[in-house]
């Protein structure tokens, strides 16, 4: 009887703890989704679509592109994430910490690097800046899995005879494999719905179906053109993310993982050297674009004019306050919300819960026109949301839930359920066994996500430059403005901007990253 | 049972509101909002609009909603419940779309005396024009002194060998200025347009997909190597203004011929709640006072011609006599066409 009720208990919290999640997405993606595509698709005549040769070949582009942005990202971080993961050495936080620093910049500043570079024009150059923005995701969601592997494992191989490479592929890359999964499924969906890079960088020869909803949308307004195209995407998108999300289960392994401090060691002899050289080699590669808009911002006293009074734009520094709260108020939604779904995610394995976790992500595989125009007819009901400044950070954290989740689910599936058994076995309640057990990784891991929330706000991404909104005046915005005006005033007050950007992003992420909960990895 | 009386008592509060909504119809807003596009919304300060709420008394909001044709889409999803009073951004290339969607309620401003008559597209005044600015090719004036060389009169000088490899343009598919261009090609050579860019491709014209990217990355004056670009004619004004060091004259100038005219639009959009009001908002923005704040704020042209244009802008630029510009109706005919067609000619 007692053990029923609590049985009961348990399967209610996760009802309630679930509303919080499908609350949020429902109202905020699927029903202006829905809107938005239903009133596109009704006036759509097939055959218009069928007879665009071309738009099948975008389709292909967009499909391989992003294919092969995620593999060329996966291994150019390779070395870097198994570096600050397993290894303990001065600077590794600050590695850690600068890494994400690409993920913020404006596209638009990164493509004016890359063309003072050179690399610009072909589909290198829209690869390399995929690479570019994309090497974070892998380095700390792979990176955050990969340092809670207990090295005993890989020792216990190693003592029985294997080589090391054998251990590597047997051992550490079955146990990565669900975190990999899902830093791969970021990646890709990112680089499947590129937009300023594929504009900027790749000229006007190449379009990814991001691209042509947007010109079929607002240069053309052939909406229902643009809403099939959408459908396509979302179509495209979700067939992925099931197989990913099916995949990843099937593969998630329950293991005793080990406090970081013990998998951290001071790298010696030979591997010290490699580490170094993995370290510098992918730092001093991702420095090249951002090293250019440092190097032109301090040529031109770009920082002197960040605290000068314009008459039109205000003290451009006056804009990092602003950025600084909306961010804040992002991550505080996107950790509750993504906590949620995560924990419903990782508990339940059912074919709802499963659609659940897919349509989690589809806010990132999305269009932003297409997420914006919804908005735009969906959102005046029951509150006019629409031109709200509320909307800045729902936008957002719309953006961010993905991340939180990513970053938690793999954690949460790799709890063993013995431990659990275990902890209510001796007479902990539901609640203890909770706090005691998955807080501790769940804290861990939602700090992950936390970063990753609080630097997508920051750099605001462009989910939110197709809705409208009351004008505040936010970092990346104040960089397009003076990015729209010509003189060499504006252009170096706009890098200099962007250098700071990317300071306080660093800066935000080595505190995230050095707050922790006082019990962490005590099991 | 407790649904249904929520329910009831819901739709009575809603009834309530919305009669009192229509009762204050006939009054005076607290506030009016402007929707417009992101860079109009990037200039207005709390100065701005200070003149018009200290004489009635009402406050304005500018909501930013992308870019111009951004804009025009939002409005149009929007029409049956606005997100604001005046629509503000609208330009030639749009406008034919806004109007047949039926997005304004007429507004003849008072002001309209003071306007040139060529900018006034709209018999019916459902849109009032506010600024104008020229999209025209601009030149580094020093590389060209380094160089020996004049720099190009006329559109035909483009395709001249001497100027070979020097001037950098903007996809007209993504950026206003690249269409503006495009648009001067077709009014100079009508049908022959095509032609026209395969000669300038063969001499090797650059593309890219935006203004900041052609002057900031291609321009020789940020360290590319095109010394001719499609800017505005508001630019060379914009280079001493916002000078590293103050500088005497403008370092580039602008090209007189091929200048393409686009013409910003506000109207009152037509299920806003007080169209009374929006229309006066309307006035205030071609009064003198609001106009003459306009060169140096947005760094286009007034619409209202008693207003003095700033000396900077006196001294560098030209405002050209007869510039091209195309019947927006034509243009929204044929936009789809063209751009298909200019992408096919300038694709290898």
């Amino acid at each position: 009887m007692a053990a029923g009720g609590d049985t009961l208990t348990i399967r209610r919290g996760l009802w309630a703890v679930a509303a919080v999640p499908v609350v949020f997405i429902g109202y905020l993606f699927v029903y202006p989704m829905a809107r938005i595509l239903w009133l596109g698709i009704s006036e759509l005549r097939l055959a218009d679509v069928l007879v665009e040769t071309r738009l099948l070949r975008v389709a292909w582009f967009t499909l391989w592109q992003a294919a092969a942005s995620t593999v060329l990202t996966l291994l150019v971080a390779a070395p870097l994430t198994w570096a600050v993961s397993r290894f303990e050495f001065p600077g590794r936080r600050l590695a850690q910490a600068l890494v994400i620093v690409p993920f913020v910049l404006p596209t638009v500043v990164v493509g004016t690097a890359f063309a003072a570079l050179g690399w610009r024009g072909s589909v290198w150059a829209i690869l390399a800046a995929h690479v570019f923005f994309n090497v974070a995701v892998v380095v700390r969601t792979v990176g955050g899995m990969w340092s809670r592997i207990d090295r005993r494992v890989e020792e216990a191989a190693a003592m029985l005879g294997a080589a090391p490479r054998a251990v590597f592929r047997t051992i550490t890359v079955p146990l990565l494999r669900p975190a990999i999964i899902a830093a791969a499924s970021i990646v890709f969906l990112f680089t499947f719905t590129s937009f300023g890079v594929v504009l900027i960088l790749g000229g006007f020869q190449y379009a990814t179906l991001e691209v042509e909803i947007y010109r079929q949308a607002v240069t053309l307004f052939d909406l229902p053109l643009a809403a099939a195209l959408a459908l396509a995407q979302l179509v495209g998108v979700s067939a992925l993310l099931a197989i990913y999300s099916r995949r990843q289960e099937r593969t998630a392994s329950s293991l005793v993982l080990a406090s970081e401090t013990a998998t951290r060691r001071r790298p010696v002899g030979r591997t010290r050297a490699t580490v170094a050289l993995a370290v510098a080699g992918t730092l001093g590669l991702l420095a090249i674009p951002p090293g250019v808009l440092v190097a032109r911002a301090l040529g031109h006293d770009g920082f002197g004019r960040l605290v000068a009074d314009d008459p039109v734009v205000g003290r451009p520094i006056e804009s990092v306050p602003t950025s600084l709260w909306f961010g804040l108020a992002a991550t505080v939604i996107a950790v509750v919300v993504g906590v949620c779904a995560a924990y419903v995610v990782s508990r339940r394995q059912t074919r709802l819960s499963h659609w659940f976790d897919v349509v989690l992500m589809l806010p990132l595989g999305t269009s932003a026109v297409t997420i914006g125009f919804g908005f735009l007819i969906a959102l005046d009901v029951p509150i006019d949301l629409r031109a709200s400044l509320a909307l800045i950070p729902l936008a957002h954290a719309l953006v961010a839930v993905p991340f939180v989740v990513r970053a938690m689910v793999p954690l949460l599936r790799s709890i063993s359920p013995a431990v659990r058994e275990a902890a209510a076995m001796l007479g902990a309640s539901p609640g203890r066994v909770f706090r005691h057990i998955d807080l501790p990784i769940v804290a861990r891991a939602a700090l992950v996500g936390a970063g990753f929330a609080f630097v997508v706000s920051l750099g605001e991404f462009g989910a939110t430059s197709f809705v409208a909104r009351p004008n505040t005046t936010t970092v990346p915005v104040m960089i397009f403005r003076l990015l729209g005006r010509p003189g060499l005033g504006n252009f170096a007050a706009a890098l200099a901007l962007a250098t700071l950007l990317g300071a306080i992003t660093a800066l935000a992420i080595i505190a995230i990253d050095r707050f922790r909960p006082g019990d962490m990895g005590t099991f | 049972m407790t649904t249904g009386r929520t329910l009831t008592l819901l739709t009575v509060v809603a009834l309530l509101a919305g009669c009192n909504g229509d009762g204050e119809t006939a009054s005076t807003p607290d506030t009016l909002t402007i929707v417009s596009h992101d860079s109009f919304a990037d200039g207005v300060t709390d100065e701005t609009f200070a003149a018009f709420t200290q004489e009635t008394g009402i406050a304005v909001e500018v909501v930013a909603a992308g870019d111009a044709g951004g804009t025009v889409n939002q409005a149009i999803l929007t029409r049956d419940n606005p997100l604001g009073d005046v629509l503000f951004g609208v330009d030639d290339t749009f406008l034919s779309r806004a109007l047949e969607e039926d997005l304004f309620t007429p507004h003849e401003s008072e002001n309209l005396a003071s306007v040139d008559p060529s900018l006034v597209l709209d018999a019916e005044h459902r849109v009032t024009p506010i600024d104008f600015g020229d999209v025209c090719l601009n030149y580094d004036i020093g590389w060209f002194d380094d160089a020996g060389l004049e720099p190009p009169q006329t559109l035909d000088d483009l395709v001249a060998p001497e100027y070979a490899g020097l001037l950098v343009t903007e996809d007209p598919a993504s950026s206003s200025p690249g269409l503006a261009f495009l648009l001067a090609t077709v009014d100079r050579y009508g049908e022959d347009w095509p032609g026209y860019w395969e000669s300038l491709v063969a001499n090797d014209v650059k593309i890219v997909s935006d203004w900041d990217t052609a002057y900031y990355a291609d321009f020789t004056r940020y360290g590319g190597d095109r010394p001719l670009v499609v800017s505005y004619a508001s630019s060379p004004p914009a280079e001493v203004i916002f000078a590293e060091e103050p500088l005497d004259s403008a370092p580039t100038g602008v090209v007189a011929d091929g200048c393409y005219r686009q013409i910003e639009f506000a109207g009152v959009l037509a299920n806003g709640d007080y169209p009374e009001a929006s229309g006066e908002l309307i006035d205030f923005m071609l009064s003198p006072e609001f106009q003459a704040e306009i060169p140096t704020t947005w760094f286009v042209f007034p619409a209202n011609e008693e207003v003095e244009l700033p000396e900077v802008f006196a001294d560098n630029t030209i405002v050209p006599g007869d510039p091209a510009s195309i019947d927006p109706a034509e243009i929204a005919a044929n936009r789809d066409r063209w751009l298909d067609l200019w992408r096919q000619v300038v694709t290898p």
